[in-house]
This record gives C-alpha cells, structure tokens and sequence, in this order.
C-alpha cells in the first residue's frame, strides 16, 4: 500500500500537524519508503496467531476506585501557556 | 591527588565512605568537566551545578555520620526524559518549551532517595526518536569518540546520546538512560560504555515523558558492568504509580558480578548473521563466542526465524503508540502555544512548529496505521508478528538457553550529518536491526564494550536474557568485560 499526497494531507489534519504543499510532497516520499519497508510483514503468515497484548505474564494491576490525589489545581496549571484563576485559557470554542 | 572523574562508582562508594575524598570534591571534579566540555560535546542541555553541590553536601553530612544510601554522593546525570521537579524537563523538544514539572519520576525519587547526586540533565533525540541523537531541538552530542587521525565529529548514537556522551567523557559516573528499540543499547556500543535496558516493567515508567508505552524502559548508562548493576539496583522498583511495575523484589544485582559462567548455555542465533554485515563485526560476535566458551559457557547454535520482521513491525507499533501519547501536546497544558485564527488552528500550529521532523514523521505514520480501515492491515498484523517473535526467545528458554549472543550494533559510530543516512529514513531505522528485538519481546538486553573498529572506535555485543534475569545478564556480561578490557576515549576536547 503506498500514499497519495491527498491522503498525507488528511493524516496531518487527523495528527492536528499544519503543513505546506512543499512539506506534504516530501512527507509523502517518505512516508512510502516506511510503508514500503513494513510491507515484508505480508509475508509472515499470521493464521491463527494471537496479537500480543502484553509482553509480561501478569494479570493488569487494579486500584480501588478511591480518591489517593487532588487539590493540586495550581500545580496543574503551572506550565500552562495561558490560564486564569486556575483554568486553562484557549481561543473561544462556543459562539 | 588522583583524578576523581576516572574512578567508577564501585570505587568512588569505598572511596567516600573512607573519606579519602567528600562527594562536594568528586562532584566539583564533574563539574569543571562538564563546563570544559559541554561547548563541545554539547551532552548536558541543563547543568544543575547549584543543585548538585547541595546534594554533595547533604551527602557529606550523611557519609560523616557514617551514614548514608547505596549511591550516597555519586554525581549522576539524567536524561531530559525523566521528570525532575523544578528542573528543565523537555524531551529534548521544542514543543515543551519552558516545562518545569511540579513532581519528580519514580526513577529519580528512587536515585536521591538512595543519596544520588543530579549534575544536570542530558541531550537525547526529540521524544527518543533517533538513533544518532540529531533530532534534538538542542542539536547534536558529538561523540567523545574520534577515528583514529580523524577530526571528524561521529554521533554517539541515539536516544541516549547525551547519557552515553556524557559518561565516555568523564562528564558524569553514570546516567539514567530510556530503550524503546535500541536507545540504551546502541548508544552504549559507539561511546564504549556499558548500558542495560532491563525486563519491561523492573523501572517505573512513571514522570518519564512517554514515546511507545508498550516498549518503553529506564535503565542505566555506566563505565562498567558492576557500575550499571549498582545503578539498576537503585532505579528498579515495585511501584503502584505504574500499572506495568511487576511486583518482584528487585535483587542484589551485584552479588552476580563474578560468578562463574560454567555450564551456562549461550544460544547464537543464525538469524543476526545480516547480509552485509562488515567483517569486523562478524569478527567480534567470535571473539565473544570464544571468551565464553573459554570461561566455560556452552555455546548452541539456535535460530530465530522471525528476527528480520521485529524491525518493520516495530515501525508499525512504535509510532501507533507514539502517535496517541504525543495527541497531549497541544499548546493548552503545558508548553509551547503558537496561535491561530481557532482553537483548531492553534493546535495545528503549534504542533507544526512545536516538533521537528522526525517526530511528524512518526505521528503521521502512527496516525495513517491507525486510521479507520487500515487497522487491521497494519497494527493487528504488527501485534500479531510480535507474538511470533516473543514465542521465538520463549523457544529457546525452553530449550534451556540461559542467555543470547548478538552484536550489539550493525556498525560503529558514524558521521554527523551523514548524507546517505538523512536522505532515507529507513536507513537510519535499520541501526536498532540487532536491539528492537529484546523490546518487542519486553526481554532485558545489555551491551557491553568487547573491542575497537579498525578505525579505533568501540564496537559492542549484546546479551539477551530471559524475563527478570537481568542478574544472569551481569554475571555474563563481567565475563566479557574481563576478556576484553576497557576503553578509553583519547581526549580531545576541553
């Protein structure tokens, strides 16, 4: 499978990245020499292989539902680039 | 008075607790080298000379009283990945600008915790995307490293780079490092270092700035096998923070360090002999094979028939990851904003200028392999080739393999700026083709030092050992560390 540079376009609009046609032809160059680096996969056979969803043998740790943390809201927004009274501040998103 | 820097920390912990020197003085040694240096080598991005001193003194307070930690006043520096609180934390990116976290990770509370001393934090590749540590926003490391009658600047190798710089330079005693396909390891063979990423899920990934969850690990950087057993000694722990902390005790890693390796079964996989592999590189895996058997290791011949495949599904795994945690940087939390005309033009055009290339790259990837219809294509059949490769090793554990020999690196040190490596990404890819192995598979791997190029640069092997064994990896290791010696840059600079 390779990539158009529509399609390059419509990924960086899905990853919220801004880029220019220059930027978009390069990236589509590329992003098919990975593809087509990835495309030996096709052929290993994977019948009836299970994905491999954790490397370690362990059951996922569980908590209680319990709060353990809070009232930190000044440190939440101490690297904020902009905020207010302990609210993150971003252009207007409601008319 | 001897050079305090050439000491390892097996010696500068005898050395403080007879009082033969202050960590204030060993801490001062590292620092005027990181201030000669540093224009340089450019490893540290952030030198914490104020703060280190504290904790020197704080130290001698402890040493005085004849108390104090396993690493009571050992000067250590940090990767930029690891949160460090009130302290430069950036992942070596531009999109992180200005970030200070209010909170420390759990591997450098368990460093200060044991007595630590923080120098200041090291360069890395942006987000730990690379593997010649040129995709920092803070430039390149230049490695200490030259060929010989060469001035030309190679690449320490990468993420790393700056942990593995840092410690060939004398800048530190050892440093804190992250593997996700090869970062611990790789770095650690061009620079003549030592360097382990233990069993996924032995350190605490929590405060360390995620690239690929699933591959992520912490581990050491260190002059020597026992330096980087006391390291991870101290950096692995059982913790409640992280869901994928494995709740085994962490051993004594150092009571390894010298045991005999007889009747030990080392398995060679046919698999890592790579077309085009350079000659020297052969030369070494049976220089190695030799040292072991000599030390009376058995030596099998095993086959890993899925090994060629960890690469391409790792760049299919990797970057999915990558692409999700990296959803985070937005210009809202934390970090660089660039506006925009709305919020939606704000988080495009902060993120365009906020990451460099190969971390677009990599999301775009991610992003693609990840979009509606081409799951199952890609990042199912990923996953699933991953469970091919695990059950590889799993095999040869079976068989009774106690440990696994590769190179470490598919070359030496290269180049800054080399051509031929910046025109094709996948080139520069194929550097992790003997490491990302071990992390697909969630295994402890080490990289020890065993030789020098034919141009005079340090070449590494690899041990690969079965999940939690990292002592078995250690005791192995030292077996080959005493074949081959130690290595030295010539210095340069400063």
């Amino acid at each position: 499978m390779s990539v158009d540079i529509d399609t390059v376009k419509r990924v960086a609009r899905l990853a919220r990245i801004k880029v220019s046609e220059d930027d978009a032809t390069r990236m589509t160059g590329e992003l098919n020499a990975i593809l087509g680096f990835v495309e030996q996969l096709d052929e290993v056979n994977i019948d009836g292989v299970e994905p491999l969803t954790s490397v370690v043998d362990q059951t996922m740790k569980k908590r209680e539902d319990g709060v353990t943390d809070g009232n930190k809201a000044k440190d939440i927004t101490l690297n904020a680039p902009a905020s207010e009274d302990n609210f993150f501040m971003v252009p207007k998103v409601v008319e | 008075m001897t050079d305090l820097t050439k000491l390892t920390i097996a010696e500068a912990r005898e050395g403080l607790k007879n009082k033969d020197y202050t960590s204030l003085e060993l801490t001062d040694a590292f620092i005027a080298n990181i201030e000669a240096a540093n224009a340089q080598l450019n490893a540290y991005i952030t030198i914490t000379a104020d703060q280190a001193r504290e904790m020197a003194k704080a130290s001698d307070a402890k040493l005085a009283k004849g108390e104090g930690g396993a690493l009571e006043g050992i000067p250590l520096g940090i990767k930029d990945l690891f949160a460090t609180k009130g302290v430069h934390t950036q992942a070596c990116s531009h999109i992180l600008d200005g970030f200070k976290p209010p909170y420390e990770s759990t591997v450098t509370t368990n460093l200060w915790a044991d007595g630590a001393v923080m120098l200041g934090k090291l360069n890395m590749d942006e987000f730990a995307m690379g593997s010649s540590n040129e995709t920092s926003y803070y430039g390149p490391v230049i490695n200490p490293w030259r060929k010989n009658g060469s001035n030309q600047d190679l690449v320490p190798g990468g993420s790393s780079g700056g942990s593995a710089a840092a410690v060939a330079a004398r800048m530190c005693m050892g440093a804190t490092a992250t593997d996700t396909g090869g970062s611990i390891r790789q770095p650690a063979a061009f620079t003549g270092t030592v360097g382990i990423k233990p069993t996924y899920g032995r350190c605490s990934r929590w405060g360390v700035v995620a690239f690929a969850s699933s591959l992520d690990q912490a581990g050491p950087i260190a002059h020597t096998v026992r330096d980087s057993a006391i390291l991870l000694k101290s950096m692995a722990s059982v913790d409640p923070k992280d869901t994928t902390s494995v709740d085994l005790p962490v051993p004594d890693y150092e009571a390894a360090i010298g045991k005999s390796v007889k009747g030990l079964k080392i398995g060679i996989p046919a698999e890592y002999r790579m077309e085009g592999m350079p000659a020297e590189i052969e030369d070494l895996w049976q220089k190695g094979i030799s040292w072991l058997k000599d030390a009376g290791a058995e030596i099998v011949d095993i086959s890993m028939p899925h090994t060629k495949y960890a690469l391409p599904a790792y760049y299919i795994v990797a970057p999915a990851e990558a692409s999700s945690n990296l959803a985070r940087y937005d210009g809202v939390r934390y970090g660089l904003r660039v506006p925009g005309k709305d919020i939606v033009e704000m988080y495009e055009n902060t993120r365009a200028e906020g990451f460099g290339e190969e971390v677009k790259r990599r999301i775009l990837i991610g992003t693609y392999v990840l979009s509606a219809g081409y799951y199952d294509a890609y990042y199912l059949k990923a996953q699933k080739v991953r469970t091919l490769i695990k059950r590889d090793f799993d095999l040869a554990w079976e068989n009774g393999v106690d440990a696994i020999l590769t190179p470490a690196t598919p070359s030496a040190a290269f180049g800054v700026a080399d051509q031929d490596l910046h025109s094709d990404p996948v080139k520069m890819y194929l550097n992790d083709i003997f490491t990302v192995t071990v992390n697909m598979a969630g295994l402890p791997g080490i990289a020890v030092p065993a030789g020098l190029s034919g141009d005079g640069l340090p070449l590494g092997l690899q041990l690969i050992g079965k999940p939690f064994e990292e002592s078995t990896l250690f005791q192995i290791g030292q077996v080959i560390e005493d074949a081959a010696g130690s290595f030295e840059p010539e210095k340069w600079w400063g």
